[in-house]
């Protein structure tokens, strides 16, 4: 096999391997030390959490851990995003902790979010004591049954001896197969009582066997399939990431020559610079990569799951298109788009046997001949490149200030954004070479994502640079656990790309809803509610209150704080926050507020609409619509 | 639209029943009854889902999602054909000494069971299929029907082979 490359980064959520050989000796313990003994020996290093009354009894354990780091967070939405960065950036199961009722209910977003993002996370709650649940006591709230339909899977406990089988179990459900969030609920009078610790402990999941080799016939058919077609599209998601298999994929596309479009979730799998890279599909797509989806003959989707954000409207996605679909969870597989060659296994092991099966295919002479294909695919690439328009009023370029924030950054930084046009941008305009250097919130679209997961991402690989890209209306939600990065030595850097408004909504505001710009003004008051072009108003960022100002706002957090509003600074900035490593920085850039992001496909409507700028309907030369 | 039967294999522990319901649901899928009881392995219980499925809305995706849950073990459609299927009812009938005679007729020609009689009304207990039932029940309307109490329907398929056989195998490996 001709895989001499290795995977960096993501590394292959797999349970640790249990030490061989003999259980441990049974330790004599309370509940609480045999959950922070349970968690020492899986492995968890790092916990983000908050402590309450329900909770409270494993924090006492906690402070002696020596191998089991807690980083105090400023809410528990915090620790939620952070625990998820930190597992998106190390590849480990992200671990958050928090007490009862609202310290638990405030887990539900990044709960939420780490569920359609199948980040492996494990959720720690304090529950009130076994004998008063149910009775609407002080701080209770049923989480278990709250989170329900956003976790992989759930438990109560209410024995301190089920702990460490419980902590084991929910490790491993979180890593293996198609990773998930799972919430450990833990009665308060559980972790006082007396118990014993053995590790490692038994498993008791009978009805849980993800399938991860792919079935042999499949993968044959699959190849015959590549090399037989004449517009195949490799349409690459975030399983592939998850799996470890970004060295398989190079070496399964570089040997196919087949055109790669990696998904929101699975920018950094392929190399963003490889000549077979044509760019993200979906809403806010590469037109090239959108339009050889819809042209293809076939489509291999690897750990990719037909997202609404990807096919536009269903019934016009790839119409000319066979699918061969591989996922690792069966019910992903004909959900939305019917599979001619459906394939249920681990990403990486499908890849691995899809490269044997096309040499195989070629070794018997059937090799694809895709050069007419990519007559086509080189056109649209050059003619509908990414890029974006210079303000002419000479204020400051959101997509300009996110790409020179990518080409100055040291090599591997890792980028987290939040969600809205910034994000879109900094999925455009930086280069993604590397796995795991992208985290962002794809699925949920969690606004506030930005800050948290970025110190979470740098709490787990302290030796990376991390820029958190963020809008100045995500900023506003999250950006309290700036306190924590600065009090925990945690020194990310921050681009608040403040354009004054609600970028994304607004942007939506002048396409869809006749320029009546209602409450998407972030830095005014209702009075700057308006109808009409807005350029030039009161409401412009430049003209702005400055309310809440962000670089006094970061310096009050202990953050080196630095505002731009122009071109000439940009790169000095940058470069300032760059070479600053003892504490966070925050750059507030005061961007244009009428950029927008292209190319987009307007929600509901076919990927064939897509509009490649403002008006400008890209020509492929077939006149079908003209 | 059409009828389905699923008997799904689940740990018997706390929780279950509401992870199941909660997705059909959540899926935009009606039950159309539900019987729930432990099987011959005390740790295993069963679960009976009659439901209703409209074209557009396959039930392969409900069963692939359940599957995933991690407390279910198994999960088998029961076609019609190949499986033996029962509801039980209770029913109250008003009666009095006119009609009860031909009350009890009608239970005999339904092989039920007069199991409660007063002056005013008779209660009976019926098992059937469902479509029996029904025709029973019909029967027994014009004579005013008080109250009325149905069980989910609970399906076994046909011939020697036992469902659970297997899925106990995996209980004891995991052991």
């Amino acid at each position: 096999m001709p895989m001499t490359e290795q995977a960096t980064g993501a590394h292959h959520p797999q349970p640790r391997p249990r030490s061989s050989g003999q259980p441990s000796a049974p330790e004599h313990v309370t509940g609480a030390q045999s959950l922070i003994r349970s968690l020492e020996e899986v492995g968890a290093e790092t916990v983000f959490g908050i402590p309450g009354g329900a909770i409270l009894p494993a924090y006492d354990p906690m402070m002696d851990s020596k191998r089991v780091r807690h980083v105090l967070v400023r809410h528990e939405q915090g620790a939620g995003h952070a625990a998820t960065g930190y597992a998106q950036a190390t590849g480990k199961v992200g671990v958050c902790m928090a007490t009862s009722g609202p310290g638990a209910t405030n887990l539900v977003t990044p709960i939420a979010d780490a569920h359609m993002d199948s980040v492996p996370l494990v959720a720690i709650t304090g529950q009130v004591a076994s004998k008063a649940i149910g009775t609407d006591a002080f701080q209770e709230a049923d989480i278990v049954g709250i989170t329900m339909p956003i976790t992989k899977h759930n438990f109560l406990v209410t024995k301190a001896e089920d702990i460490p089988r419980t902590i084991a179990e929910a490790f491993h459900i979180a890593a293996t197969g198609r990773p998930g969030p799972v919430l450990v609920d833990i009665a308060k009078d559980a972790l006082q009582a007396r118990t014993t610790f053995q590790w490692p402990p038994a498993h008791d999941l009978p009805g849980y066997r993800p399938v991860t080799k792919p079935h042999a016939k499949q993968i044959r058919e699959a190849a015959k399939l590549i090399t037989a077609a004449k517009r195949p599209v490799l349409y690459v998601g975030g399983g592939v990431m998850k799996a470890g298999a970004t060295a398989e994929l190079k070496v399964l596309a570089e040997l196919t020559e087949a055109p790669v479009t990696t998904t929101l979730m699975a920018l950094g799998s392929f190399p963003d610079s490889h000549p077979l890279h044509v760019g993200m599909p979906g809403m806010h797509g590469s037109v090239t990569a959108v339009t050889a989806l819809q042209k293809a003959d076939l489509i291999v989707a690897l750990g990719a799951r037909f997202d609404d954000r990807v096919t536009g409207k269903l019934d016009s996605f790839a119409p000319y298109a066979k699918i061969v679909h591989a996922d690792i969870d069966p019910a992903e597989i004909g959900k939305n788009r019917a599979a001619d060659v459906p394939i249920v296994g681990d990403a990486r092991e499908v890849i691995a046997d899809l490269i044997q099966a096309v040499q195989k295919e070629h070794s018997e002479g059937n090799t694809g001949d895709y050069s007419a294909w990519w007559k086509d695919l080189s056109r649209w690439r050059d003619n509908y490149p990414l890029g974006y328009d210079q303000p002419d009023d000479g204020s400051l370029s959101p997509q300009q200030v996110i790409e020179r924030i990518g080409q100055l950054a040291p090599e591997g930084t890792i980028f987290a954004a939040g969600v809205g046009q910034h994000q879109m941008w900094a999925a455009h305009f930086i280069q993604y070479e590397k796995p795991a250097t992208w985290l962002n919130s794809g699925g949920a679209g969690t606004m506030g994502y930005a800050v948290p997961a970025a110190m979470g991402a740098k709490a787990g690989r302290p030796d990376r640079t991390v820029w958190a890209v963020d809008g100045d209306g995500c900023f506003q939600m999250t950006n309290q656990e700036l306190t924590t990065c600065a009090l925990n030595n945690i020194p990310i850097k921050v681009a608040i790309i403040n354009n004054g408004a609600l970028g994304m909504v607004r942007q939506w505001q002048t396409l869809f809803y006749n320029q009546r710009y209602s409450n998407t003004v972030l830095h005014s008051g209702p009075e700057a509610d308006s109808v009409g072009s807005n350029s030039g108003s009161p409401a412009a960022p430049s003209a702005g209150t400055r309310v809440p100002d962000f670089v006094k706002l970061s310096e009050a957090m202990g953050c080196h704080a630095i505002r731009c509003e122009s071109l000439d600074d940009l790169d000095k900035v940058i470069e300032e926050a760059n070479s600053i490593n003892d504490r966070p920085v925050v750059i507030d850039f005061i961007v244009h507020e009428d950029a927008m992001v292209w190319p987009m496909v307007a929600a509901g409507t076919s990927n064939d609409t897509i509009m490649a700028a403002r008006d400008v309907r890209p020509d492929f030369g077939d006149n079908e619509d003209d | 639209m059409s009828k389905h039967t699923l008997s799904v294999l689940v740990e018997n522990k706390p929780g279950v029943l509401a992870r199941i319901t909660a997705l059909f649901s959540r899926r935009g899928f009606n039950i159309d009854s539900l019987a729930v009881g432990v099987t011959e392995h005390p740790e295993i219980s069963r679960i009976t889902i009659v439901v209703n499925v409209i074209e557009d809305l396959p039930l392969e995706q409900v069963t692939k999602q359940l599957n995933k849950l991690v407390n279910v073990l198994k999960i088998v459609e029961l076609e019609q054909g190949s499986a033996v299927q029962r509801e039980l009812v209770l029913v109250k009938v008003r009666a009095d000494n006119e009609t009860r005679s031909q009350i009890v007729e009608i239970v005999q020609l339904f092989r039920a069971k007069t199991v409660d009689v007063s002056p005013e009304a008779v209660t009976i207990e019926a098992t059937g299929s469902s479509d029996k039932l029904e025709a029973m029940l019909k029967m027994l309307e014009p004579f005013g029907i008080k109250e009325l109490v149905q069980s989910g329907t609970i399906a076994i398929g046909r011939g020697a082979r036992s469902i659970t056989d297997r899925s106990l195998r995996a209980l004891d490996r995991s052991a």
